[in-house]
């Protein structure tokens, strides 16, 4: 608290970003935790909360005549411009926010202080939901040639591993220290994945520190005894996700890669993925694209193509595929390094499970996976996330990246994942956010040391509660659509990587499809269900009345000729009234259609910018028009039709009408 | 004239047909006088049927004794066609590029074919103006349906009938129409029941340089304003391009006769430029490497989205002038044939919900784009694979159905439709079974009998 300088501050005005002259009016409040922007409009008063840990950068813009304006860019992809009436108070939050928003301690993030108000046995519950052993164990494992291997117990041989590891039996702890100790970060080949179908399998690394000529013995033996624990296959892949000439570079320090004369029986290949650097500047890049205000679609499409964004993810993806592909063409085992086999191994080793593995599709299967080969293997998410103050150059979005390959994968396979692309959203959010411990340091070593599972609650707990949010209406559970590997086509077909603006530009309100199928689906989903259970409901008690009934009739016919009808009807009355309201007991669809007798039912489409029609073409535009917003813009809008001759150039006047 | 004359080898053995995404096919290739036929002639295998109206362009290659056919087709298929013999080869591409350009309209399929299917519904009689006038009758008294060009004798390229202000006779209407481009007196094109205001098309006034008017015109055009309301002139020609074509007679509505009225400008384009870019798109989608650069910047220098981009934003404008605005609108360009269809009809879409029902978006077409004159045989006579570079083709129905995708990409439980019937309705347009697409206007089509055949929408 005793960073905050100023609390609150009046009349500061949140501007939109797309129609600057629009902005809302309302206080801002600086807490422990959020920064909170109240609208004064007094019906609404609504309300805009942004946690300290999503604020990526805050900058001070030149001063207008409205006051001083202050531009939040958050890691969530939301940016908010605010503008403060004195400059002052400009400053007490700009200076209070730098500090907020890069604490120095563990202690200051906002798990530490979150409570969902579950009790201890439910949170102990909640981080018991992911189990790595049953992940193992459904895998297959132990088995004949692999074992749990305790070689790493209290972090001796490698400090970011976990201490469970599974290992080849062949490979005794001297091979494995032997071999950690030629591996960068003593990140020794361990396994990743098991295909217990063909018995071969995925495993991890770090570079060898080959240099020029360096061997090791014990490494040599450690990828011979992962080749023969895949007993079916004569030789196994050594994947260097890098790009050659780093990989080369890499010698010159004493790391490198591995001398396919020096192995038997391997088949080495790179894979150019690019470093942390020059991802973090194609994001960078592509995000001053998503910023632009009106831009024309070349633009976008120069902008997009500009940033490399697409070509890094296809990168990571083609990797995926490669390996999805030996392993269960080739049937041949896969050992993945970049340099510290914690990035770029990372993506390749998870998406290539995904692929090959109907398991990981499903909601807890992916949270599996992200404890899997992100959480347990070390991947440095405090460094790369930026949750600590720290060196900015350690900062990058490769788990970002990540998502975004499965969400394109969604796009090509709509029915093989059992979530929606909300839950990726929602996972992106909350490595950023803090909110819960899993994503917490930089491995589980350190996790351990904080004790964070007594302290904090788990995400993945949160979102399996809630998780019919995150469904699929179009999963299909049957196992011929399901299982086994997605295979992407073969020929080249770029137009494939799409720009994904549900996540880039999701605060954009009125930017996306303003009808979700999805939630439209679910809704008819859940529909159908309530009415099913209504039918069984009322089957049941049609059942009872007939038993009743024939019992009446019997006791009737006894003493006189009944009147069946009669004998229907009362009972009909009696016992099975049961009013069910349809109108308010069935949910509403959440989207418009014209069918649902909307009075308005012009469809609202964007005046400018269809800027997402990007390699997909899916429509989207910068341009803010909720239904409700273009009452007020076309009330001017008769103002943009140039007079007559003026010679106006004709999109000036559309940037008249955008602005009006 | 006698298929049988242009086919010089009716059959061939053992040809082999590539197909991207399909494993090769090995079978009896047979021309026909409308078609390209390929089968196994094993059962249970998918024979193909190629229109030859459907071929865009072919190469052929020789390797040895073995020829090579590579058929590009109007709908963007390529299929290749391994022929043994050479003079076999060489006959079949004579025989299909013969067939595949001729001339006149009555060689063509859809007066020989027949279907195999019960028609249920003429569709020549399903979407009449008349109908159309009567949705509107009950709402408004200040239109009616005008005979005036039952002989085509005032606008060739408008239909017999059609829909104008109440407060115009006919003898205007002729007088109109000689101060239009083409004859296209302005007309009803969709009224918007909410608040009575309607969307009119029609071609460039003809004010020429130095300046002609015509009373009638700006009465006609005027009986759609309320008192003390201005309309909108939406011309989709940027102000340059309007300026330059009074000097070939042409021109757009001066403000001093036009006082009532606010003219804006949009630069929607038209012809080959259109035409070279879909060329460009789909060689940069056909592009074989692995390079998602080159696919971007490829896309980006088709300019396709930069035109799909300009059509909606004018289409929207013109949307918002009416629905928001409450203002009536007349939308033309230089003919108003292409560029003013594209607006007026997407216009519908987005204000109109029957416009989005199947049903509605046959209406749709068959009013904005078949009646009103879009000259179909003449811009979609070669698509992306020519070489031909002639003024008169271009995609621009092909670009108003991208459009209705757009639209349907954003608002996707807002149609009754699916993307597969724009893709029906592209590949129709081009080469087809049924006569609907055929020719360029309602004259054509009444001349060429076109009654006797079947069209798409039955």
């Amino acid at each position: 608290m005793e960073h905050i300088r100023t609390p609150k501050v009046e009349n500061v005005r949140l501007v939109d970003r797309i129609s600057s002259k629009k902005a809302a009016v309302g206080t801002l409040y600086l807490t422990a935790t959020h920064v909170i922007f109240v609208e004064n409009a007094p019906d609404t008063r609504k309300e805009t909360w942004i946690l300290h840990s999503q604020i990526s950068t805050i900058e001070k813009q030149a001063t207008t005549a409205a006051g001083y304006p202050l531009l939040i860019r958050c890691k969530n992809f939301q940016l908010l411009q605010l503008i403060i009436p004195q400059e002052r108070d400009c400053h007490d939050v700009y200076i209070s926010l730098i500090r907020l928003a890069r604490p120095v301690k563990y202690e200051e993030l906002y798990c530490f202080s979150f409570n969902p108000k579950l009790d201890r046995e439910e949170r102990e519950q909640g981080w018991m939901l992911i189990d790595l052993r049953e992940e193992y164990k459904r895998m297959g494992l132990p088995n004949n040639y692999w074992q749990l291997s305790d070689v790493n117990r209290d972090y001796r041989v490698c400090d970011s591993y976990p201490t469970e590891l599974y290992v080849p039996k062949t490979a005794t702890a001297h091979i494995i220290v032997g071999s950690s100790k030629f591996r960068s970060r003593r990140r020794f080949p361990a396994l990743s994945y098991y295909h217990k179908d063909n018995h071969v399998s995925i495993c991890r690394s770090s570079q060898p520190l080959s240099g020029f000529s360096a061997r090791c013995l014990e490494d040599e033996q450690m990828l011979q005894a992962i080749r023969k624990a895949s007993p079916g296959s004569d030789f196994i892949y050594v994947v260097d996700t890098r790009p050659k000439l780093n990989a080369m570079a890499n010698r010159a320090a004493g790391k490198g890669y591995e001398n396919e004369d020096n192995y038997s029986n391997i088949k080495f290949q790179f894979i150019g993925i690019e470093n942390i650097h020059v991802m973090r500047n194609s994001l960078q890049k592509m995000l001053e694209v998503c910023e632009l205000k009106s831009p024309s679609m070349s633009d976008f499409l120069w902008g997009l193509e500009n940033s490399g964004w697409l070509r890094h993810i296809k990168a990571i993806l083609d990797a995926g595929v490669f390996i999805a592909k030996a392993v269960s063409e080739e049937g041949a085992s896969v050992l993945v390094h970049c340099s510290d086999g914690w990035d770029r191994t990372a993506q390749v080793c998870s998406v290539a499970s995904l692929l090959l593995d109907p398991h990981y599709r499903t909601l807890k299967g992916f949270m599996v996976l992200i404890e899997k080969d992100w959480i347990s293997f070390g991947h440095k998410f405090n460094h790369r996330y930026g949750n600590l103050d720290g060196d900015p150059k350690e900062i990058s979005p490769v788990i970002d990246q990540f998502i975004e390959c499965v969400w394109q994968l969604m796009e090509q396979f709509p029915c093989a994942f059992e979530f929606n692309e909300r839950f990726l959203i929602h996972i992106q959010h909350h490595i950023y956010s803090c909110q819960f411990g899993n994503f917490l340091c930089n491995s589980q070593k350190e996790r351990q040391e904080l004790k964070i599972q007594e302290r904090t609650y788990s995400l993945w707990a949160h979102l399996w509660k809630n998780r019919g949010d995150y469904l699929n209406p179009l999963f299909r559970d049957d196992p011929s659509q399901t299982q086994g590997t997605l295979h992407l086509p073969t020929t080249p077909c770029n137009f494939m990587y799409k720009f994904w603006s549900g996540m880039y530009n999701r605060f954009e309100k009125g930017l996306q499809p303003r009808q979700s199928v999805t939630d439209y689906l679910m809704a008819v989903k859940e529909e159908t269900q309530q009415l099913e259970e209504e039918l069984e409901a009322l089957e049941e008690r049609l059942e009872k009345i007939q038993k009743v009934q024939l019992n009446r009739t019997q006791v009737k016919s006894k003493q006189s000729e009944p009147s069946k009808h009669s004998g229907f009807s009362t009972s009909d009355n009696s016992t099975a009234n049961t009013p069910q309201d349809y109108s308010g007991n069935t949910k509403s669809f959440p989207s418009r259609s014209p069918s649902q007798g909307d009075e308005d039912s012009a469809l609202i489409l964007p005046q400018d910018n269809l800027k997402s029609s990007d390699p997909d073409l899916s429509a989207n535009s910068d341009q803010e028009s909720g239904v409700e917003d273009l009452s007020c813009r076309s009330a001017s809008g008769g103002e943009c039709a140039p007079s007559e001759d003026s010679g106006k150039d004709p999109d000036s006047d559309e940037a008249v009408f955008l602005t009006a | 004239m006698e298929f049988a004359e242009l086919i010089k080898t009716p059959r061939v053995d053992n040809v082999v047909l590539h197909r991207p995404f399909y494993p090769a096919v090995e079978g009896t290739l047979c021309l026909t006088g409308h078609h390209l036929i390929l089968s196994s002639r094993q059962d249970n295998t998918e024979e193909l049927w190629l229109l030859h109206s459907n071929i865009d362009a072919i190469d052929k290659r020789f390797v040895g004794p073995l020829g090579t056919i590579i058929i590009k087709c109007k709908d963007f298929r390529i299929i290749q066609l391994d022929i043994p013999g050479m003079e076999e080869c060489l006959n079949i591409a004579s025989s299909i590029e013969a067939l595949s350009t001729l001339d006149s309209i009555t060689l063509m399929y859809p007066f020989f074919y027949r279907p195999m299917f019960e028609v249920i519904e003429d569709g020549w009689h399903s979407f009449l103006p008349e109908q159309e006038f009567e949705l509107y009758s009950s709402a408004t008294s200040e239109w009616r349906l005008s005979y005036v060009n039952k002989e085509f004798a005032v606008c060739p390229s408008y239909p017999p009938i059609v829909i104008v202000p109440k407060a115009m006779d006919d003898e205007a209407l002729r007088k109109v129409a000689t101060f239009r481009h083409g004859g296209r007196f302005p007309v009803l094109s969709y009224y918007h029941k909410k608040n009575g205001m309607v969307i009119m098309r029609s071609g460039q006034p003809l004010t020429g340089t130095n300046g002609r008017r015509c009373k009638e015109d700006e009465k006609l055009i005027n009986a759609t304003l309320r008192a003390g309301k201005r309309g909108y002139i939406i011309d989709t020609r940027p102000l340059n391009v309007a300026q330059q074509a009074r000097a070939k007679g042409g021109g757009f509505e001066q403000e001093a006769h036009y006082p009532q009225w606010r003219r804006i400008h949009k630069s929607i384009e038209r012809y080959h430029i259109l035409q070279e870019s879909l060329i460009k798109l789909v060689e940069a989608c056909n592009d074989q490497t692995h390079n998602m650069d080159r696919w971007l910047s490829r896309l980006e220098a088709s300019n396709w989205l930069t035109h799909i981009k300009e059509i909606l934003t004018t289409a929207c404008l013109a949307a918002q002038c009416l629905d928001r605005e409450g203002a009536s609108i007349l939308i033309h360009g230089t003919e108003g044939t292409d560029s003013t269809l594209q607006v007026t009809s997407l216009a519908q879409i987005i204000l109109e919900p029957r416009s989005r029902t199947i049903r509605g978006f046959e209406a749709l077409i068959e009013r904005e784009w078949l009646q009103a004159g879009h000259p179909f045989q003449q811009r979609c006579a070669q698509s992306a694979y020519c070489n031909s570079k002639q003024k008169w083709e271009s995609p621009v129905f092909l670009l108003f159905l991208d459009c209705v995708w757009q639209i349907l990409r954003q608002f996707p439980c807002s149609f009754e439709f699916n993307e597969n019937l724009l893709i029906m309705l592209f590949e129709h347009a081009y080469a087809s079974q049924f006569g609907t697409f055929l020719g360029n206007n309602e004259s054509e089509r009444y001349f060429s009998a076109l009654e006797q055949i079947l069209q798409v929408f039955g």
